[in-house]
């Protein structure tokens, strides 16, 4: 099995200390949320905390969470692999999600989408050649009456025109 | 004579959202008038409303409530704001708009069934709507309506946020209680239901934001008034999301019953540019679509039910004469195929078939014998998991291909897509969208 060496419970020793600090100081509130006895209902929560911290999910950063939370990283993985918010692998430094679901479709984002995939040069999910940017279509946003729609960096922005679109990544830094 | 809104009538007001301009508007009424009550009273006022669940299955919300067992402590309410269904957008609104009405409903829920811990789920993508709802709780708080003595009665309640990560299965009520409890969002199989056991295997009542967003007006207004703004067995306004080639998509509140063709004609504006309807899907992209001879037709639950279709979400994506309806399949198809959690076997197997099916379909690879292919695929989905979510891949399909077999046909016989390079993404970039009744 690969990285099994990573999907040890002290995996997280490995990872900045400081950084480690600021993960506990973000997650001690969250945690109150939920009873005593069921911390790993705070995994979404925490998984959340760790990949803005650390950049990405990496079996370090889910043994941390399982650690803090009581559990198992194997527990941590599922949860981080079966969410399509989260990343297990590195991004950009910012996450351009374009809606291509039905009601954004038939408002025209299917052009939006080959354009920019065309503009950024990239395929969907793939991250542009100075890490400024992973691109990629995902599912309905809710967005619907104001499409089409797009998150950046799960900001949502709405009635978005291949205009409006293309400026958008030309100013992310 | 006016139509009632009961959600909608503050949309677009001035910090609407914040708690000095809810109470100024009478907000927090209801539950000082309910807290003075005995719960079991609001049960029996929210029965008598034919207030019937919001989120796409209509079970009547007094009787869901009735469900939980007498004796088992902790309950639990969870309320499911995970909105995913494509063509619907309604809960966001509300918790934009106001966030206090739902905390309202929330806390004269735990009230009534004697609950002292919520969870709201929202989606993930609804970050600035998490921010809001936070904003308004930490107010309530502040303000003593939430916290060990809700409005200094000796009756403790906490709401909290819970944010999800991306996963339309997590509105399905028990794959949303494993999401909560930290897992990945596998649906449970049912029974037992989650009222008896639920959310850490207590009790929990699961209401979606809407129709928890009714509950003040009912304890308010009495439920006789709710169930006389709708008709039968339904209770009360409802938001309809509307999308698609209408030239003012938006969310309206209208009587639970309301027609459909008068809604997408003259509140939506019609059509953009004047084309003609082709097809309208009446409550989310799961349920059965309808043509254009079929959408003179009430909206209320039961109504759209005998037209062989669902009202559901409340999510009109409307479709004009320029629409593939092959590639509005595949879209949908698509869809459901990404979102299947892989639990049953003939779901996660199955939608990616259908998807791949229509695909090669509307790209002029199909072969004779296809359209049957498609539509015996969905009757092998349909019914055979542990949630709906089988069904809600299913029923686009089966919709479409019968209503619309003939384009399918042609695509095969033509060997290539009569629509061409079609109408997707020629929509009038200066449509407007209607927010509760407004211009947003």
């Amino acid at each position: 099995m690969p990285n099994s060496d990573l999907r040890s419970p002290g995996a997280w020793r490995d990872l900045p200390a400081e950084r480690v600090q600021r993960f506990d100081a973000e997650l001690a509130p969250l945690l109150k949320r939920y009873p005593a006895d069921r911390k790993a209902s705070a995994m979404i929560p925490a998984l959340r905390i760790g990949e803005h911290l650390f950049g990405h999910l990496s079996p370090e950063v889910m043994a941390l969470a399982a650690d803090r939370l009581g559990t198992t990283p194997g527990r941590a993985e599922e949860v981080a692999t079966f969410y399509v918010m989260f990343f297990t692998k590195p991004k950009g430094r910012h996450v351009v999600e374009l809606c291509t679901n039905i009601g954004c479709s038939l408002s025209g984002a299917d052009r939006i989408f080959e354009a920019l995939k065309r503009k950024l040069g990239v395929e969907n999910g793939g991250t542009t050649a100075d890490d400024r940017i992973t691109f990629r279509e995902v599912e309905c946003l809710g967005a619907c009456g104001t499409a089409p729609a797009m998150l950046v960096d799960e900001e949502m922005v709405e009635r978005i025109t291949l205009e409006k679109a293309e400026r958008i990544v030309e100013e992310l830094k | 004579m006016s139509e009632t809104l009961i959600l909608t009538r503050r949309w677009g007001t001035k910090d609407s959202a914040t708690l000095a301009s809810y109470k100024s508007a009478g907000g927090y009424g209801a539950l000082e008038k309910g807290l003075a009550l005995p719960p079991s009273a609001i049960v029996d006022e929210v029965k008598a409303s034919n207030l019937r669940g919001r989120g796409g299955a209509g079970f009547a919300t007094g009787l869901k409530w009735t469900f939980l067992p007498k004796d088992v402590r902790p309950r639990y309410l969870t309320v499911n704001a995970d909105e995913s269904e494509p063509g619907t957008f309604k809960d966001r609104y509300i918790i934009e708009h106001e966030p206090h009405m739902l905390i309202e409903g929330i806390a004269l829920t735990c009230w009534a069934n004697d609950i002292h811990t919520a969870y709201v789920y929202i989606r993930g993508e609804f970050a600035r709507q998490a921010r809001i709802l936070e904003a308004a709780l930490a107010e309530a708080y502040q303000a003593g309506i939430l916290g060990p003595k809700v409005l200094g009665k000796d009756f403790a309640l906490d709401i909290h946020v819970h944010r999800g990560a991306g996963a339309y299965i997590c509105g399905e009520e028990s794959a949303l209680l494993e999401s909560l409890e930290g897992k990945k969002g596998y649906p449970r199989l049912k029974p037992p239901f989650p009222a008896v056991v639920g959310l850490y295997g207590k009790p929990t009542i699961i209401n979606n934001v809407e129709t928890i967003a009714n509950i003040p007006w009912i304890v308010e207004h009495g439920g006789a008034a709710f169930a006389a703004l709708g008709v039968g067995k339904s209770g009360g306004t409802r938001l309809f999301c509307v999308s698609g080639h209408v030239n003012q998509p938006g969310v309206y509140e209208k009587p639970v019953h309301y027609n459909l063709k008068k809604l997408i004609m003259e509140d939506c504006g019609g059509i953009v540019g004047g084309r003609k309807v082709k097809a309208v899907i009446p409550g989310g992209s799961s349920s059965p679509v309808l043509t254009a001879d079929e959408i003179d037709v009430s909206c209320e639950f039961d109504a759209l039910k005998a037209a062989g279709t669902m009202a559901g979400s409340g999510g009109v994506i409307v479709m004009d004469d320029s629409t593939c309806m092959v590639r509005a399949l595949s879209r949908i198809s698509k869809f459901y195929a990404e979102e299947s959690c892989g639990q049953c076997t003939p779901c996660r197997e199955g939608t990616p078939w259908m998807e791949a099916l229509v695909h090669k379909i509307e790209h002029g690879h199909g072969q004779p014998g296809d359209v049957d292919k498609l539509a015996q695929m969905a009757n092998n989905i349909g019914g055979q998991t542990i949630c709906a979510l089988g069904d809600a891949a299913a029923m686009p399909v089966q919709s479409f291909v019968k209503k619309f077999r003939a384009e399918f046909e042609r695509h095969i016989t033509e060997r290539r897509c009569p629509f061409g390079d079609h109408a997707w993404g020629k929509t009038q970039e200066s449509r407007d969208a209607v927010v509760g009744g407004m211009r947003a």
